[in-house]
């Protein structure tokens, strides 16, 4: 959504006031029939986030209560059904930062040198090429992703590195970084082509290269739009749950690359289908501190965007 | 107005949730009545709806709807019985939905489904609630690994070692020099509960990974030379070798006979003293005969009851 927002910003107002003169004067009932519809259709999402967001805090607090918020979130040790159950989601908080940073470290160089190819350095028949084929990567479901992470990246580590086993951090952050790969290109790509040609021209009049004009003019200039991308990136990294699931190993240790770790949302994914009592109840406060992790981080999405109208 | 719009919805959603987990206690008495007050109701409904079909069909035709909820370790055995009652009762629907062995227990014991499933014997204190228990079925536990893996029999022992963390290393077992991957299933699976129960390592387990389904163990291990899971009997395939456990290759035989010591009970809670609906009782029963005993085999279960 966000993506799309950003895409159209420029263009969609101007097209709206041409339709809205050309038919002012017409239909009347029916304007204002469509009026309603609208207007409850916007109703019905605002309602929707407001009932999510009240329905988690409701649901998420009594446990936080219950276990207290200093152990549930610094507590080192989870274990739901033991005889004396431990609710300390640290590990998975920390699994879920560090997963992210992973991704970003991976994704964000190869995206952003992507970018610049498709938008300053390939030739327009090949970007024609490579612009779909990378909007089709953004198009396969996630559980793809893990499925040919299990099959292919597993094994790999587990021969690499001699352990016991492939699922490990290491391979949550290489289907992650994947996985957002076609948010930050399309994202860079766009506040890329968004740079005045002046600029760049300008650059090279000045006897520049062409290289040192995309690192030193072009990049700079786009840098609140690419800052988005990274962004965007982030979020979805830390809201993904079915890929990672099938190639992290899901068990609540400390974060190592190359152990077994459970995120924010396969801690919640794991475990929601048999839970009970207490133990559900702090599936939903970890879904409380998801909600707010993702929360912030569209906060931040909101100010780069902000700054990149405005600048 | 939209925040108490949202409110109400909220506080809707809230009391059907807090309605879900309600337990003992006085509420589930009234709960028990209600049900049966319903399930009554559907019967004359159906019968009225139906009735010129089913007169003079069967001897015994009766219709109506049992809800059976709890161990999804069991969903095998209750798709078969769902077809088999199916075709001796036509006009009486079988529900089955899996949300593991406890909340089984718990929602028969509050009395909203007619039926508890769990893949475990019940314990004294559930007992002491009113639960009794219906063995359907004995479900034999298999301790699966890696075709090419060398180590084929294990001692219950050796299994606890190895899921405590003790053994870490195939070559102490006699097996090749690589890494023990040790697989087990989320906290709150049946079949978990069921094996660290039997082999005595509750709340000790050191787990290399953890997966939210028995197919994904499976999976897992038959992708893995180093790994070892626990899987039910009847969910074992050839991608993946069961080893002898104390000298016994886990079979139906060796199940049924008591020999193969990681085994468990496929138990039907009902609740004493609560009247089971014609259609409940009559799909109990069938379920608690012989004649089942073949459906209980197919799925890949041993029948006490043969």
């Amino acid at each position: 959504m966000n993506e799309q927002s950003l895409y159209s910003s420029s263009a969609v107002p101007k097209q709206k006031s041409a339709r809205r003169m050309g038919k002012a004067g017409g239909r009347r009932p029916l304007e204002s029939v469509m009026q309603m519809i609208f207007f409850i259709c916007g109703f019905i999402a605002i309602a929707f986030v407001l009932v999510i967001t009240i329905y988690l805090i409701i649901s998420g607090l009594p446990a936080i209560r219950e276990i207290g918020l200093v152990n549930f979130l610094f507590g080192e040790e989870w274990a739901s059904t033991a005889e004396e159950p431990k609710f300390g989601i640290l590990p998975m908080i920390l699994t879920s930062i560090y997963g992210t940073a992973g991704a970003i470290v991976i994704g964000v160089p190869i995206g952003f040198l992507m970018a610049v190819f498709l938008s300053k350095v390939a030739p327009r028949k090949v970007a024609n090429v490579v612009r779909p084929v990378v909007d089709l990567l953004a198009g396969i479901p996630s559980i793809v992703y893990g499925l040919v992470g299990l099959m292919v990246l597993v094994p790999f580590i587990r021969e690499a590195f001699n352990t016991a086993a492939g699922e490990s951090l290491l391979a949550a952050i290489v289907v992650l970084a994947v996985m957002i790969l076609p948010s930050i290109i399309s994202v860079s790509e766009t506040a890329l082509n968004a740079v005045p040609r002046e600029y760049e021209e300008a650059s090279l009049a000045l006897g520049a290269t062409d290289i040192e004009t995309y690192f030193r003019i072009s990049a700079p200039a786009a840098k609140s739009g690419i800052a988005a991308a990274v962004v965007l990136g982030v979020g979805r990294a830390i809201g993904e749950a079915m890929a990672i699931m099938m190639v992290a190993g899901n068990v609540a240790n400390m974060p190592n690359l190359l152990s077994s770790v459970r995120f924010l949302t396969t801690g919640i994914a794991v475990e929601l289908a048999y839970s009970s009592g207490l133990q559900r109840q702090a599936l939903f406060s970890i879904g409380l501190v998801l909600f707010l992790f993702i929360m912030c981080i569209n906060v931040i999405l909101n100010v780069f965007l902000k700054r990149d109208k405005e600048g | 107005m939209k925040k108490f719009l949202a409110l109400v919805m909220a506080a809707v959603m809230m009391t059907a949730l807090l309605a879900g987990c309600a337990g003992g206690g006085n509420n589930a008495g009234d709960a028990a009545d209600n049900t049966t007050g319903n399930t009554t109701n559907n019967t004359t409904q159906n019968d009225t709806g139906s009735a010129d079909d089913t007169t003079g069909g069967e001897t015994a035709a009766i219709s109506g709807t049992v809800n059976t909820d709890g161990s999804t370790s069991m969903a095998d055995v209750m798709a078969a019985f769902q077809e088999s009652f199916g075709d001796i009762q036509p006009d009486v629907t079988v529900n089955y939905s899996g949300t593991g062995s406890g909340s089984g227990i718990t929602n028969v014991l509050a009395g909203t489904v007619d039926i508890g499933l769990s893949s475990r014997a019940l314990t004294d204190e559930e007992k002491a609630e009113g639960a009794v228990e219906n063995i359907v079925a004995l479900d034999g536990v298999a301790i699966v690994v890696h075709p090419e893996n060398t180590v084929t029999d294990l001692t219950i022992e050796q299994i606890a070692q190895i899921y405590t963390g003790e053994i870490t290393n195939w070559s102490e077992l006699g097996g090749a020099d690589a890494p023990i991957a040790v697989i087990g299933r989320d906290a709150a699976s049946g079949t978990r509960g069921a094996f660290e129960e039997i082999v005595g390592v509750e709340d000790q387990c050191v787990y290399t990974n953890e997966y939210e389904s028995t197919g994904e163990v499976i999976g897992s291990v038959a992708g893995n030379p180093n790994a070892i899971g626990y899987a039910s009997l009847s969910a074992v395939d050839d991608t993946v070798v069961a080893v002898q456990v104390n000298g016994v290759a886990p079979s139906e035989a060796t199940v049924a006979d008591g020999t193969y010591e990681i085994q468990r009970p496929f138990v039907m809670v009902t609740v004493e003293g609560t009247e089971l609906s014609e259609a409940a009782q009559a799909f109990l029963d069938w379920a608690m005969s012989a004649d089942a005993a073949d459906e209980v085999e197919a799925a890949g279960c041993v029948s006490p009851n043969a």
